[in-house]
This record gives C-alpha cells, structure tokens and sequence, in this order.
C-alpha cells in the first residue's frame, strides 16, 4: 500500500488535472440523468411534447417506441402476449444496452442512481460501517424472484414496489406516497447497507448487466502500469470487485474490465491522477508496457 | 467432510449453505411480493377502467403502467394511480367517472395508443366498450322516481334511448301524473359514466359500477316463452295442452267424483 493510499480520495485527481477534469464524467453523468428526466418532464412542465410517457414505456416524436425489456419480460411470464409497438420498444432497448453497456442505464440513466449517490456521500462523510453486504449473487436471486412471482401471481410484479419506474412515474404523473419510498431507499443505503440498493439489492440492475454482458464499449486500465497503488479508483467504483483483474492482470491479461457488473459510470477515470483508465471497446486488448515519464517524476517529487 | 480427514466438501457445503439462505430469503421476499400483488387486484368499485381494457386479472399482466393512454386522453379522464393514494394497482390508468367521464372519442386514442394491447385493439366502435354498468342504484332519491321530469342522466347519455329509456308508468302517490323511470340497458351501456357525472343530486342516484358488481346473469338454459315464440312466429306448442284432470281415488266410490256439494248454504243464497 503506498502513502498516497492514506490522501483524501480524488485530492491528486483534482491537483493534476483540475476539478473540472477530475469530475468530468460525473458531471456529464448527472447531465445526462437530468438530461432524460428533463426530456419527460418537458411535456407536462412545458407543454412540450417530444417524449410522452415514462421510463417503462415511452413514445417519442410520435414515432419511436420504447420500452423497459425488463417490465415487458414480467408482463410475458405473467401470460400477456405484447403487441408488436411494445416488443419493438422493447428489441431497441435491449440492442442499445447490449452495445453501450447493460448498466449503462443505472449509473446514466436511472433517476434513483442520483439518490444512492447522494446516501453513499453522506455515509461517506459520516465514517459509518459498510453495513450487511449481501453476497453478489443476491441481486440474480431477486431477479429470479420477481420473475417468478409474475409467472405464479400474473401481474407485473415488480411494479408493485420498482422504485425506479415509480419515481420517474411520479414526478411525470403524481407523486403519492413514492416520496416514503425514496426515502426508504436513501436510508436503507445511509445506514444499514453501503451501495446496497443499486450494487447488491436491485434486480433491474441485474437484469442489464446481463443485458450487457458482452457490450462494446468498456473500460480498460490501458496504462495500468502507471499505477501508483492510490485506491482512489476502489473508493469511487459503485462495483469495486471489477477492477481488480483488469488493474492488476498480468502482462498478457487483458486490462479491459470485462464484468458486466459495471456501469460505465467513468469515475475511476475521473479519480485516476495518473489516467490508468480509459473508455475504449471491447476488443481492444491494448496495455501500456512502460511507465510514462511524466509518472515517474512525480512520483520522484512525491519521494 | 471424508472419514479420511481432508475437507474436500468445505466448498460444495458453502455453496449449500449459501443457496439455502438465498432460497430462504427469497421465497419470504417472493411471499411478500405475491401477497402484495394479490392485494393490487382488488379494483375498488369507483374506479374504472379505460375503454377496451381487458378483464381486470388480465389487464394486469398486460399494463407496463407506462401513461401514453392518460397522455392521449384529450379530456383529461384518465389518471395513473398514485401509490399510496388511489386504489386502484400503482401506475395503473383509471378513471371516475362522477369527477370525469368518458367522452368516448370515435378515434378512441387511448387504445390507439396502448403500446401492450392491455386495452385492446380489437376495440374499433366506442359503442362496443363495455367499462362498466351504469346502475340507478338510488330509487328513494332520484328526482324522476319521486315523479319529477329531471330527465339528465337520460338526456346526457351518448347512446341516448338505447343505453338509457324512460319507462312511463303510473304515480300511485299523486294518482294522476307519470312516473318516467330512467331505466339502463346493459346491453348498449358502455359505462362511460356521462349520466354519473351529471346527475344533479349532491350524491348521484345513478352510478356506473363495474359489471360484476352491476348485474346478475341469467342460466344459460333459461328460455323466454315469448322470445322463441317471436322466433318461431306462432305459439312454441302448437294446439292446446289439454293435460288430463286426475283425481285421487276414493274408497267405494272409484274414481267418480261426486258432486260439489258446499258444507252450508248462505240464507238467501240460493239460486
């Protein structure tokens, strides 16, 4: 472990490359989910209607269908036969998802992203326990759950309780009780589960990473051997477990992070002060053999 | 764990232990789930469903709760239930009819634009829908049984003398005016609720209810003598049934029947 592991995570980030580089992708990432809640609420806040409906099933500029893959799967093991506008949303969504990155749409897209973000935070700053950290898999089992629950019950399960489809639903339509709902969410990850929701908990998240499990666009640790043990990229990473094999692969091992447990969320790019990663495809298998310069005095200065 | 002392199961038992306690908690995540969607299928009786929807058990397996029908509702009919709030299962589209009906568009734009077929396309003439049974349900209080001529329900109706008829008959009470009874067909009812939301009384006396709860059924093998007698143009039996009179047998006398004879004569009352 080296000293710079004990600095504040992002500090070097911030101090190489400015604040504004060093939050670049999260920055462009709340853009972004600002950016499609903004494109559903223009309707009913402005009138204007080029996006009508909501994350489970949209209509835009009168033409394009979409709709959740996961919301139709559940209406299909539950005995309804869509019709063909449903299913063609439907295809869309899943040919986008499987070439950008399945959980693309948690960390770009998902408006309850912002809000366990926002719990991570403050657990954070306030030093508290990483809490019950249920086992990977769980997330698989509860997408299988609701699945079968569907299938036996013959409604839309999980849209009793999708918090996500309820929050869009409710700033678009009428918020109700969604309101308790998120607060629920905020605090479950404040106080008894770290990044519980969106990393261990949400089956939709399930659902899209294996949606995306052989997507295109990717992360690679390109210049891993610049790496100067620092952390910071384990400390921001929602899916921290996905970067070791791609950081610390050995020569000949691929430095691409190939699980589909990541969100091509791009902050381990925005925290890295020696810019180990990058944003590439999946086939490029590229490793950067020698350590740059530029790394090698600072690192000199740093001693 | 092999007598031999080499713990070569440590694996495959986590791996048990773990799927257990993933099962276990699973199945009591799933109960509650399950039970939760049992609860969403109670429809309360005010809310209906938009035009075309298909039988509620159906329709909630079929509704992604995406909001493009109460977006195409030029009148504002719709709503989507709001969780915690409205009734009917969150996310779902309803309407009430006593605070906005249905206008029953002919292009009928929230089927058109119901991406599922959760209402359904085969629904091509409004008059077709069937959203539900508009019921007088309040004779005691409605102003045309007390024998007003109010007439709104009747006179607001889109399928106006077929959903809806007044039925003339005699007021017993004043006795000599008429009584009109708005009486509904269910037949061309399309429970659009116009006649709930107009009728004037502070609570409405007629109200549309889901169809389960508006009507009873006839049994299938029922037969109405002058419906088939209409059918067949002449009386269903031709002739006339002339069924043997028996009596019963009486000791010493056989089967004839003596004379009527009464037990006592009226004083007078002869012939």
């Amino acid at each position: 472990m080296s000293a710079k592991t004990r600095l504040p995570v992002g500090l070097e980030a911030i101090q190489h490359k400015g604040w504004i580089n060093a939050h670049r992708f999260l920055l462009l990432r709340r853009l972004s989910q600002a950016f499609f809640l903004l494109l559903f609420l223009l309707g009913p806040w402005f009138g204007i209607w080029w996006v009508v409906g909501t994350l489970a099933g949209s209509r835009t500029f009168e033409v394009l269908p979409l709709t959740d893959p996961l919301v139709l799967a559940q209406s299909i093991v539950a005995g309804h036969l869509p019709e063909v506008t449903a299913l063609i949303g439907a295809v869309i969504v899943l040919a986008v998802y499987a070439v950008i990155g399945g959980r693309v749409y948690c960390s770009w897209v998902c408006p309850i992203n912002p809000i366990t973000d926002a719990a991570h935070w403050l657990h954070e700053r306030l030093g508290l326990q990483k809490g019950w950290q249920p086992k990977r898999m769980t997330r698989f089992w509860i997408l299988g759950t609701v699945l079968l629950v569907s299938a036996i019950t013959g409604t839309v399960a999980w849209e009793l309780i999708n918090p996500i489809t309820m929050l869009h639903r409710g700033l678009i339509f009428g918020m109700g009780f969604v309101w308790a709902l998120v607060v629920a969410i905020f605090l479950f990850d404040l106080v008894v589960s770290r990044r519980g929701w969106c990393s261990h908990i949400c089956p939709v998240g399930a659902f899209y990473s294996l949606v995306g499990t052989k997507s295109v666009l990717r992360v690679s640790a390109v210049n891993r051997v610049d790496c100067d043990d620092c952390m910071d990229c384990y400390a921001v990473c929602p899916e921290n477990h996905v970067i070791s094999p791609a950081l610390k692969g050995k020569d000949g091992e691929t430095p691409l992070i190939l699980s589909p447990d990541c969100t091509n969320c791009g902050r381990c790019i925005d925290v890295c002060s020696v810019d180990v990663f990058a944003f590439t495809h999946r086939y490029d298998n590229r490793a950067k053999k020698t350590v740059s310069t530029a790394v090698d005095a600072a690192t000199e200065q740093a001693a | 764990m092999s007598a031999t002392g080499k713990p070569r199961s440590v694996d495959r038992r986590r791996f048990l232990m773990d799927t257990a306690r993933m099962a276990g908690g699973c199945a009591v995540a799933g109960t509650l789930l399950a039970y939760l969607a049992r609860d969403a299928r109670a429809l309360p009786a005010e809310a209906l469903r938009p035009p075309g929807a298909l039988p509620e058990s159906d329709f909630l397996s079929a509704c992604i709760r995406c909001g493009l029908c109460v977006r195409d509702c030029p009148y504002d009919t719709l709503k989507l239930a709001e969780l915690g709030e409205d009734g009917p299962a969150t996310g779902t589209p309803y309407f009430t009819a006593r605070t906005v009906p249905c206008e029953m568009c002919d292009d009928i734009p929230c089927v058109e634009a119901c991406p599922t077929g959760a209402l359904d396309p085969g629904l091509k003439n409004i008059d077709d829908a069937r959203m539900g049974t508009a019921v007088l349900v309040d004779q005691e209080n409605c102003l045309n049984f007390l024998g007003l001529r109010c007439d709104v329900c009747y006179r607001v109706c889109p399928v106006i003398d077929e959903a809806i008829t007044l039925e003339p008959s005699h007021n017993t009470r004043s006795g000599h005016h008429a009584i009109f009874s708005p009486t509904v067909h269910a037949d061309h009812c399309t429970g659009c609720g116009v006649c709930e939301r107009s009728c004037v009384l502070p609570d409405a006396a007629i109200k549309v209810l889901p169809t389960r709860l508006a009507r009873g059924s006839s049994a299938e093998h029922y037969l109405k003598g002058w419906e088939e007698k209409e059918r067949k143009g002449a009386p269903v039996v031709e002739g006339i049934i002339d069924l043997p009179d028996r009596m019963p047998e009486m000791p010493g006398v056989g089967s004839e029947v003596p004379a009527f004879e009464p037990a006592f004569k009226l004083p007078g009352g002869g012939q």
